[in-house]
């Protein structure tokens, strides 16, 4: 218990991600399992409709579909973890380290069209984190402090219209309002921060808005909640009764004890939103991750969804544990296990 | 370790509190409260938590409060800081401490006055302090509260000084700790030292030693004790519990649905009180002098070991957690009950008695060992084994009636029909004393006393042979406890149950067993009959525990005081003299 | 203790043994709260609309299938003719651009669609949940261990993406509807799970539990009898809380094209065509956004009164005092 070293953190820390690393090799069997192996038959999908059945089989032997299940996910792993190769007619294709497949559609590697998708949901997913982190946990301070008053209600009825919006229609409402009417913005279209940084901002301004002040109201009732809580707490009480100003109170004893599961969620959220953002994405017709996996889902271009839902789910375990750990070092009461 | 020098008025009226005490109108008093009457508004109707109450306390003095829960004694303590303000409290009245008008005071004024010029002591020591700061920093933190021209790293000194003024082994190191990493005696120790840090002329102490073992609970109070001494610093201080009253305080006030019954000199309040109320309570507080009255003189049992032994427990052991967390509650602890006989087992938390008991019917299963009932092994729960439980809330599911709950054994076992098991269950409630019109009634309609009664009638219901008695008047009001403590006896001698009364308060153990067992750390330390256990302790942790008991005879407190103070020899002349 | 268990509510709170326990108490207080009287009359007036929709949309004399080619400006791309979207003495909402079919009765219809889809998601999460939760709880470590991983990955995973992904694997003659339901369900009883294991490890450490087994209870009466009503209320809440996100959920899917197949109308499906049109026709934007939005709110306001009637602690915790003297009476 007395111990000050980082030892026990680092244990920990190691821990949460072998058992992250595990929950994703789970995660990718089944996965595997879902999509290779249930349906109907993945050769014919890949192949396309008017393939005659001889040029699905070779389809078939080129995706090394013929082999039993078991040794194709082998594959996949190795592809995963070493790289692999495919024949594609006469050439080879050689798809390096984390390689998870060919697209059907286009034969290109998922890693690549990933990588391609990346930085708009990054750009997205920051900027709205900012908004909701400023916003959000304004607001909750704002009415957990100012409770039973005016303040309070008005913030109140606020955060609970804000938890009741789908965020399309938040978008939705937001574009008609600032495009289409008052014409402050003009219809945002992606600009990649590297092309042009002022333009990335300008255009990212409403999906960043209307992502943000949809997951604001969220962590004002959390922020809220876990104030009010914090501030009913015994400990509070001492310092008051020894005459520390309420807002040394609130600065120093109530935001540490109610902060910490804030900052988590924001993690959790941040791994979500990898594709979690899929809606605003579609929306404002930002080329992120969701927009690819919503594609590939229409095309149904196997290889692309469970590479997109793997990244994702990676991304979750990933800022799960970072939560934990992050959850863990605020609040020390926490046990390290 | 030299304390601090006191400063200011408050070392004057110290070194004359002679004076200080005759002098009336020059000085103001250090509290005076006229009139206080607090509402609580609650939904529809008003709750008065003090009713009409006045009294003053001169500076250096020391003033008991007590009475029993919802006699308004916290509610008291907590408006002499103004800490209603704001909680929609209605207060009329006036409240002044160190010439301040709490109920009018500023802000800044009523900033000043906590911990300034009273600092206060709360029951939980654990929820009492921050738990993500190091014990210091709180310190510190307050200390500069109230001296803003003091610098951080002074201020840190303050808060290792007076936590070594307060006992602390090893302040500067353990200065660095959080609240979590303390014991409980700590932990109090450390919020004490936080109340020394601002020299305050006052100190407002709510049950502090409640949540305390009973050695511990006589440190603290010495701990006070000797403060108070040094520092001459008046003490307002609240309890529910008489015996700490007799060695810690000059005068007293015994509160009831906040009102003040009876009040003066704690010597007289305690020896020969005035009022009706005063003298229930003090024939009620159990104590660890009086030997037991025989429960049926005709069956007495002197030993266990004649035919009729009941329950035998043989060397039975209990751990818990594995590996490195691993943790022995029970150490081979080997036991007899005879039928209509009570034994009782007392000792701190941490004992092990709780999970003794558990084992002793089975709702958990011991490592090792073995637990016979009337000679026949145990190897899982049976309806002859019975248990009441220590908190009266939790024992009964709120979501059935008590009748139900009364008759779900009759139930299960299913022998009955509907009819006999109703009859039987109304008839249970009326043997411990309930209405049995009271049947469908549930448990948030009851209070503590009375659910523990329908706890009782729950474990009579299958008709056992002996009954295991977890800590089951720990949670009530000490003229609860004696009526609770009254049927008990009743049901043994009628039913010649055996009993197993398992308990942390050696009065009550003592008035209500025949031959008693002490536990320390999963190990019994002393057993024999309970007068030779209480009269002529031979090990010397039972000796310490029966010198660390309260008293209420002032002249005898401040003897053991003393002798306490002394050596551990001293403990153990005192004990045993 | 992890993150999820502080984020997930009422896992890791004690089990509320409230004062008037039971359900009366609860609907008094939720009578009294004028906020839960209006929602649930919007509530009703919506649930009634939705079951009667084939009458109304009779006496309207419309049905939400009929083209009607002339309403629209094919001019302008097929907005609606007239003002507001169209809006006459027979398309009492006007009508959709495009199609020209009825408004009223498409938004109708949708909301069919939509309650269907949430309840019945609810109710397979709720029931998965409880098992689980109950399994995990009660059973051997082994099986919590198993059974809590498992919560955990279902919990943490983005469930539109699964959902999304998952859609992509069934057969296309599979009935949409149902196919939402399963989908829904079967990804998100997590919570409930984390709720229900939570509570029944708290009850089942509290003495009324070992009292019932000293009194002869079996492992199957103890829960019927002393854990299951206990757990009623706080199922009741997080279904409560379940319901709007379900409808939610399923508007969500249908906006990305994935919920319902056209011609089968839909709130979210509508507003995923509305996206190109809230220039020329703005009504047909805030129809169903508005609808969808009084629905989710209506029901997360109501949610929000029977937690709070269900726990009536919060009112009175704010009380100076020693906490011996709150429990204590």
């Amino acid at each position: 218990m007395t111990d000050r070293f980082p030892f026990p953190g680092v244990r920990f820390a190691a821990k949460r991600l072998l058992g992250a690393v595990l929950v994703l090799l789970v995660l990718s069997a089944v996965l595997y399992a879902l999509f290779y192996l249930v349906p109907g038959d993945p050769a014919q999908l890949a192949c396309g409709e008017r393939c005659n059945p001889a040029q699905v089989a070779q389809v078939r032997e080129q995706l090394g579909l013929d082999e039993p299940a078991y040794a194709q996910y082998l594959h996949f792993l190795q592809g995963v973890f070493a790289g692999r190769d495919y024949s594609a007619g006469t050439s080879l294709q050689h798809c390096a380290a984390p390689c998870l497949g060919l697209s059907h559609q286009n034969d290109q590697q998922v890693t690549t069209l990933i990588v391609e998708g990346l930085p708009a949901t990054a750009s997205l997913a920051f900027g709205a984190m900012v908004v909701w982190l400023t916003l959000g946990v304004g607001t909750g301070l704002l009415s957990a402090l100012r409770r039973g008053g005016a303040t309070e209600r008005v913030l109140t009825v606020l955060t609970l219209a804000g938890t009741g919006t789908p965020v399309f229609i938040l978008g939705l409402l937001l574009l008609m309002a600032v495009c289409a009417y008052l014409q402050w913005l003009p219809f945002p279209s992606y600009v990649p921060l590297s092309q042009d940084p002022e333009q990335w901002a300008w255009n990212m301004l409403l999906p960043w808005l209307t992502l943000g002040l949809f997951e604001s109201a969220k962590y004002a009732r959390l922020t809220r909640s876990s104030t009010l809580e914090v501030l009913a707490e015994d400990h509070i009480r001492t310092f008051r009764a020894y005459g520390v100003s309420e807002r040394a109170v609130v600065a120093r004893h109530a935001l540490r004890g109610a902060l910490p599961p804030v900052i988590a969620l924001s993690a959790l959220d941040l791994g979500s939103m990898m594709g979690g953002a899929m809606l605003t994405e579609q929306l404002f017709g930002l080329p992120g991750l969701g927009r690819l996996l919503i594609d590939s889902v229409r095309s149904v271009d196997l290889p692309v969804v469970v590479g997109v839902v793997l990244v994702i789910g990676t991304a979750v375990v990933l800022a799960n544990a970072v939560a934990d750990v992050l959850y863990a070092l605020a609040d020390r009461r926490v046990v390290l296990t | 370790m030299t304390p601090e020098q006191p400063t200011g008025s408050a070392a004057k009226t110290a070194e004359t509190p002679e004076t200080a005490e005759t002098a009336e109108p020059s000085s103001e008093p250090l509290i005076d409260v006229q009139g206080l009457t607090i509402d609580f508004p609650t939904g529809e109707e008003t709750l008065r938590a003090v009713d009409d109450l006045s009294f003053r306390l001169t500076a250096g003095q020391a003033l008991g409060i007590v009475g029993e829960s919802g006699s308004g004694k916290s509610t008291v303590a907590a408006a002499l800081l103004g800490l209603h303000r704001g909680t929609g409290a209605r207060l009329t009245g006036t409240v002044r401490v160190g010439g301040i008008d709490v109920g009018a005071a500023s802000v800044r004024e009523l900033r000043r006055l906590r911990g300034g010029t009273a600092a206060m002591v709360f029951q939980d020591p654990l929820s009492s302090l921050d738990p993500y700061m190091a014990v210091g920093d709180q310190i510190a933190e307050v200390h500069r509260t109230h001296a803003p021209h003091v610098s951080r790293r002074a201020a840190r000194e303050r808060a290792v000084t007076v936590l070594d003024r307060v006992g602390i082994p090893d302040a500067e190191r353990r200065s660095r700790s959080r609240p979590h990493e303390f014991s409980g005696g700590m932990r109090q120790r450390a919020l004490i030292a936080m109340a020394l840090a601002c020299e305050p002329r006052l100190l407002v102490a709510d049950e502090p030693t409640t949540a305390l073992d009973v050695t511990v609970q006589a440190q603290i109070l010495d701990l006070l004790h000797d403060l108070r001494e040094e520092t001459g610093m008046g003490l307002i201080l609240v309890s529910h519990d008489l015996g700490v009253m007799a060695g810690s305080v000059e005068d007293m006030l015994v509160m009831k649905n906040g009102r003040a019954v009876e009040r003066g000199p704690v010597g007289t309040v305690l020896s020969a009180p005035q009022q009706p109320y005063t003298r229930e309570l003090l024939t009620a507080v159990p104590r660890v002098e009086t030997r037991r009255t025989p429960v049926a003189p005709a069956a007495a049992v002197s030993s266990a070991s004649g035919p009729d032994v009941l329950l035998e427990a043989v060397e039975v052991r209990r751990e818990f957690g594995r590996r490195k967390d691993r943790t022995v509650a029970v150490d081979g602890v080997s036991l007899t009950v005879a039928q209509g006989e009570t034994l009782g087992i007392v000792g701190e938390s941490g004992s092990g008695k709780t999970t003794l008991g558990r084992m002793l019917v089975r709702l958990l299963e011991p490592s090792a060992g073995s637990v016979r009932y009337a000679g026949r092994e145990l190897t899982g729960v049976r309806s002859d084994l019975q248990m009441v439980f220590q908190d009266p809330v939790s024992s009964l599911n709120p979501r059935r009636s008590i009748g139900e709950s009364i008759a779900d054994p009759l139930h299960a076992a299913g022998t009955l029909t509907d009819a006999e098991i109703t009859r039987r269950a109304r008839e249970l409630l009326e043997r411990v004393g309930l209405d049995p019109q009271w049947y469908h009634r549930y448990p948030h309609e009851f209070s503590g006393g009375q659910r523990q009664r329908v706890g009782i009638a729950r474990a009579l219901a299958p008709g056992p042979g002996l009954i295991v008695c977890d800590e089951p008047v720990s949670a009530l009001d000490v003229t609860t406890q004696a009526q609770v403590l009254d049927l008990l006896a009743q049901l043994q001698r009628d039913l010649g149950l055996g009993l197993v009364l398992i308990a942390h308060d050696l009065a009550v153990v003592r008035q209500a067993s025949d031959r008693v067992m002490v536990m320390r750390q999963g190990t019994v330390v002393e057993e024999g009959p309970a007068d030779r256990v209480y009269d002529a302790p031979q090990d010397p942790y039972t000796k310490a525990l029966l010198a660390a008991v309260p008293v209420l005879d002032p002249a005898e407190a401040a003897l053991r005081r003393a002798a306490r103070r002394g050596s551990d020899g001293g403990v153990l002349r005192a004990a045993a003299g | 203790m992890t993150v999820q268990d502080v984020l997930t509510p009422g896992a890791g709170e004690p089990a509320a043994p409230g004062p008037a326990a039971g359900a009366r108490g609860a609907w008094r207080r939720l009578r009294t709260r004028p906020s839960a009287v209006v929602a649930g009359a919007v509530l009703a007036a919506l649930i009634l609309a939705a079951i009667a929709a084939p009458l109304l949309t009779a006496i309207a004399g419309q049905d939400p299938y009929t083209y009607h080619d002339e309403l629209v400006d094919s001019a302008s791309g097929g907005a609606p003719k007239g003002s507001f979207g169209g809006v006459s003495g027979e398309h009492w909402l006007g009508v959709e651009p495009g199609t020209g079919r009825d408004l009223f009765a498409r938004l109708v219809y949708g909301a069919r669609v939509s309650l269907l889809v949430a309840a019945g998601a609810t109710v397979l999460q709720v029931v998965i949940g409880v098992s689980v939760g109950l399994a995990a709880a009660l059973g051997s470590r082994w099986a919590d261990q198993i059974l809590s991983r498992v919560t955990d990955v279902m919990v943490a995973l983005p469930m539109l993406v699964l959902a999304i992904a998952l859609t992509t694997v069934v057969p296309d003659d599979f009935p949409r509807p149902l196919l939402l339901v399963l989908v829904m369900g079967a990804l998100n009883w997590g919570g409930t799970s984390r709720v229900v294991r939570a509570q029944t490890l708290t009850l089942r450490r509290l003495d009324f539990v070992a009292a019932a087994r000293l009194g002869g209870s079996g492992p199957l009466r103890v829960v019927r009898r002393e854990l299951l009503p206990s757990l009623a209320a706080p199922v009741i809440t997080y279904a409560a809380i379940l319901l709007p996100s379900n409808i939610v959920l399923e508007a969500s899917l249908s906006f990305l094209g994935i919920g319902v197949k056209p011609p089968t109308p839909s709130w979210g499906q509508m507003l995923s065509t509305a996206t190109t049109w809230f220039r020329a026709d703005p009504m047909y934007v805030l129809l169903p956004s508005g609808l969808l939005f009084v629905t989710v709110l209506a029901f997360t306001v109501l949610g929000d009164a029977v937690r709070t009637a269900l726990d009536p602690r919060e009112a009175s915790r704010l009380r100076v005092g020693t906490r011996k003297e709150k429990t204590r009476d």
